[in-house]
């Protein structure tokens, strides 16, 4: 039951988010049902001074944060001295953040996206194209935070070696690769479905948007795209208005 | 605007899936809108609008604490406009692109002011965290989540009542044809993945290659239907 509500409350881990402790109040809110297992109980000194070391600064990527948590309630209930577990959280950061940020924000996001956006080109129905998306993201999201937990359990201070585990260490590339072919084949495909059947206005709307992506990496970091859109969008509007 | 207090409730539950609770990335465009699409009874509309916004999502992706836009109450905003007003169908694709991508740039800025607002309360608390005290990192916790679920059904509220009777005027005048507009939108939409997926894969070795072989397959799957 204890793991339980620890899974549930890895969901909630950025609830109190902020530009101070950031995910620190999180990682001391999801340790909490493993704390009040040490001897004592919620009243105890040690069970004080385990929230307030597990509360307070913390940075990483909110998935891979359940592979500290393991570690963390093992440390905390295996009575390992507070410095240590100290030095441990700060030495997790860099590392869980850096490899979530990859594996994640920039593989299985754009990946799931981009292959349910593949979907919908070639004209699935709406419920099959949110249910692709959903599932195949999911699975490697909720896996992840379930495998972190585990390992961190299991390994409890050791646990730096899982970090080197194939998946994490090249898995990244590989994504990489992947997204980078199905994005090639799903934005033609999404472009023709909203688009609709006129050949030449697709033509059309591909030239257009080679040529602004083609501006766009040029410019790379000095326009935002999404902005830039925003601006365009609404000029169209204003002529389609005005005319 | 019946449905404004149901797409509200739609919006918080999305809004507060971009950071805080569960980050299963129902948040995403092509959920949100499509979801609100078939709230208001143009699922199709919603979906249309979504996988639009879904080729210029891909260019925000939310690492560390950059600032991006919340996409979650914003895809709630656009979707659910493009279908209410599915009647006249030429510009509301674009009316609910427009619609949404405003809504998620006002929204981007709030969730700053929440992270602002929650270190508020955390410095409040400060004594009570360092005495590792249970109900103030709990109480801590809840009060964040609660104000960001408020956050997004304000935002969305707000931002549906200001901007759908402002797209259903703009909607009403209209020139261009549907298809015309719907190119033009998602012409400019794909040009932001395009460059999105160059800047986010190219650290990858070959992935430029890998991008450029799946354009062809796509293009090639397009010229033979």
């Amino acid at each position: 039951m204890t793991w339980v509500s620890i899974f549930i409350r890895t969901l909630a881990i950025q609830g109190s988010w902020n530009y101070e402790t950031l995910l620190g109040n999180g990682v001391g809110f999801a340790l909490e049902p493993a704390l009040r297992q040490l001897p004592g109980g919620v009243r105890s000194d040690a069970f004080k001074a385990a929230m307030a070391r597990e509360s307070a600064y913390f940075n990483a990527h909110p998935y891979l944060t359940s592979v500290a948590i393991g570690a963390l309630a093992k440390a905390e209930l295996s009575g390992v001295p507070p410095e240590r577990i100290e030095r441990f959280r700060t030495a997790l950061c860099g590392p869980l953040g850096s490899v979530g940020d990859r594996l994640v924000w920039a593989g299985l996001l754009p990946f799931s996206s981009l292959v349910a956006l593949i979907a919908f080109g070639i004209g699935a129905r709406p419920l099959a194209v949110v249910a692709i998306f959903l599932v195949m993201y999911n699975a490697g999201h909720l896996g992840l935070r379930i495998w972190g937990l585990r390992v961190g359990w299991t390994r409890g201070l050791a646990v730096a070696g899982a970090l080197a585990n194939p998946m994490l260490r090249n898995g990244p590339a590989y994504i990489a690769r992947a997204a980078a072919a199905v994005a090639g084949i799903a934005i033609p495909l999404t472009v023709a479905r909203v688009v609709g059947p006129s050949r030449l206005l697709l033509d059309g709307a591909l030239i257009l948007g080679a040529v602004i992506a083609f501006g766009l990496v040029r410019v790379h970091g000095r326009v935002e795209g999404w902005k830039l859109v925003l601006v365009l969008i609404a000029l169209f509007a204003l002529v389609s208005v005005a005319r | 605007m019946r449905e404004l207090l149901p797409l509200s409730m739609l919006g918080g539950l999305l809004g507060l899936d971009v950071v805080c609770f569960p980050q299963m990335m129902i948040s995403r465009p092509l959920v949100g809108a499509t979801v609100a699409g078939a709230f208001v009874g143009d699922t199709t509309t919603g979906l249309l609008v979504g996988a639009t916004l879904e080729l210029i999502a891909l260019a925000t992706l939310p690492f560390g604490a950059s600032r991006y836009p919340e996409w979650g109450s914003a895809a709630v905003v656009g979707g659910a406009i493009a279908a209410a007003l599915h009647a006249e169908p030429a510009g509301t694709v674009t009316v609910g692109v427009l619609a949404t991508l405003a809504t998620a740039w006002v929204g981007g800025w709030t969730l700053v002011k929440l992270r602002v607002w929650n270190a508020w309360l955390a410095r409040r608390k400060r004594g009570a965290l360092e005495h590792g005290s249970r109900g103030a990192v709990v109480g801590l916790q809840l009060a964040g989540l609660t104000s960001d679920l408020v956050r997004a059904m304000l935002l969305t509220a707000v931002a549906y009542g200001l901007i759908f009777p402002v797209a259903r005027a703009t909607v009403a005048l209209w020139s261009f044809d549907e298809h015309i507009s719907r190119a033009v939108t998602v012409g400019a939409a794909s040009a932001v993945a395009a460059a999105a997926a160059w800047t986010i894969f190219h650290s990858a070795r070959g992935a430029r290659w890998y991008f450029a072989g799946g354009l062809l397959l796509g293009l090639l799957i397009l010229a033979m239907r």
